[in-house]
């Protein structure tokens, strides 16, 4: 896979429109479904560049965090700011890659002229981006026969066909095998060495050290601990978070 | 009056004979069918389309009017078609009345309901599956609209199916605003009540063999195209 960055040639990025929209600031983020709290107060801050993992036991509300921030649901209270940018500005300048890959019932070729077309970009970059994430030889194919790994490596293609400042990834690699965990990595370490925001949710912890600048830690609707991951891992300092990662049943 | 299997046999042989009055109530047939089937997609797909993605106040009001217009009886829709066409009525200076072109109309308002309806529950469903992605993508309506419908191309084949089968089968709203008039508005559904009412059962049973034949050539042409697309993952 890295052999395959290493040789694209054409550009897969696109020039980006002025303003920033980081860095972000989340403040006194509330949100409930029916009688439920599911994020309680969440603030924290991520600045321009690096990437961010979001990481806690499943229900601490890490997924709907993520949709949140990229303005796929309205929180109950509390404020996002994306450097002061409007919402619907801010959502087209991001791409979110789901857990479960949503494929259109196209071919893998069709699938990023999709996205390429909708967006008013030009198309010439379709290849460079299917070579980028090892799929050029998969082109034609329907794109919903393709491998949980392959269908995953399409849906990020897809997600930086957008040119996003931000990329959202929501356990991505969840129930990949190694060699496709790697590969979507490598893929997320370009995107990140270009310049792309990276925000990350996961549950993988060797992932968490090997990506991570930093690490959100989540638990029971609210932010436990947000540190940068060389002292996280070593020492972390919430007791959630110190029993998660010795593997020890956080509810 | 000729025994069932008389009838049949002769029914047969008018069928293979290549009958040309026989031939040109098929064609009729299903030119004014096809034809209402075209527009009523044209007209019921993007409004299925449109209830199935949009949240708006009395949607629910809409889907049960969508829903029960689809039980619309055919006698109904030929009358109203008729009361509008005649000379009398508001659109009697078209002189359409007793014309394919009024049988086209009739099926169309016919069938256009059950386009729209049944291809609102497959869009709707679709999109349940599509909407957070296209909302992540910022999608337009009209983008959305345009991506569901491709998608679900191979499914609304079917629905297509289903509103060309009730048009072509249906008897009561062309008879009423085609009059059955030989060589002009005489199609295979007319045909065979006025056949059978005279006593010509041959005729009348040809017809209905070759609406039998053109019911399941049809059936099997779009489930041949939807097992294919499925092979694919595209449906």
């Amino acid at each position: 896979m890295r052999d395959t960055l290493a040789m694209t040639s054409v550009p897969i990025t696109a020039p980006r429109p002025a303003g920033p929209i980081l860095p972000l600031a989340v403040r006194d983020l509330v949100l409930r479904f029916g009688g439920t709290t599911v994020l309680d107060g969440v603030s924290f801050d991520l600045g321009p560049a690096g990437c961010t993992m979001i990481m806690g036991p499943n229900g601490a509300g890490k997924s709907l965090l993520l949709k949140l921030l990229h303005g796929l649901i309205h929180p109950t209270g509390g404020g996002i700011d994306w450097a002061g940018r409007a919402p619907a500005e801010v959502t087209a300048r991001q791409a979110l890659v789901f857990q479960k890959p949503v494929l259109l019932r196209r071919s893998v070729a069709a699938n990023i002229d999709f996205v390429l077309k909708a967006r008013g970009k030009t198309g010439d970059r379709r290849d460079a981006l299917l070579d980028h994430v090892g799929l050029a030889h998969k082109a034609g194919q329907p794109a919903r026969l393709l491998s949980g790994g392959e269908a995953q490596r399409l849906a990020l293609a897809r997600a930086l066909a957008t040119d996003p400042e931000v990329l959202f990834l929501d356990e991505p690699t969840a129930s990949l095998d190694p060699a496709s965990v790697l590969a979507i990595e490598a893929i997320v370490s370009a995107a990140l060495a270009r310049g792309t925001r990276i925000v990350f949710v996961t549950h993988d912890i060797g992932q968490a050290r090997r990506m991570a600048d930093d690490v959100v830690f989540l638990h029971r609707g609210r932010v436990a601990e947000h540190s940068p991951a060389d002292l996280f891992f070593p020492e972390p300092q919430s007791a959630a978070a110190r029993d998660y990662l010795n593997g020890r049943i956080v509810v | 009056m000729q025994s069932l299997g008389d009838a049949f046999g002769l029914a047969v042989a008018l069928v293979f004979s290549g009958d040309a009055d026989l031939l040109e109530i098929v064609v009729l047939s299903l030119r004014v069918s096809l034809t209402a089937t075209a527009i009523a997609c044209l007209i019921g797909l993007p409004l299925g389309a449109l209830v199935a993605i949009g949240r708006f106040p009395g949607r629910n009001a809409v889907l049960i009017v969508m829903n029960a217009l689809m039980g619309l009886p055919p006698v109904v829709v030929g009358l109203l078609v008729y009361l509008h066409l005649s000379r009398s009525g508001p659109l009697g200076f078209l002189g359409l009345l007793y014309t394919p072109m009024a049988m086209i109309i009739a099926q169309t308002i016919l069938i256009a309901p059950i386009v729209a309806a049944l291809s609102r529950q497959v869009l709707e469903d679709l999109h349940a599956e599509y909407s957070e992605q296209f909302r992540s993508l910022c999608l337009t309506r009209v983008q959305t609209v345009q991506a569901l419908i491709w998608d679900a191309r191979y499914s609304l084949l079917t629905v297509g199916l289903a509103g060309f089968g009730r048009a072509v089968a249906e008897v009561g709203a062309v008879i009423i605003v085609g009059g059955n008039i030989d060589h002009l508005t005489r199609v295979m559904t007319t045909a065979i009540a006025l056949e059978t009412s005279k006593g010509d059962l041959a005729l009348a049973l040809a017809l209905g063999l070759v609406l039998l034949v053109i019911a399941l050539g049809v059936n099997a042409a779009v489930q041949s195209v939807r097992m294919t697309a499925a092979r694919q993952a595209y449906a």
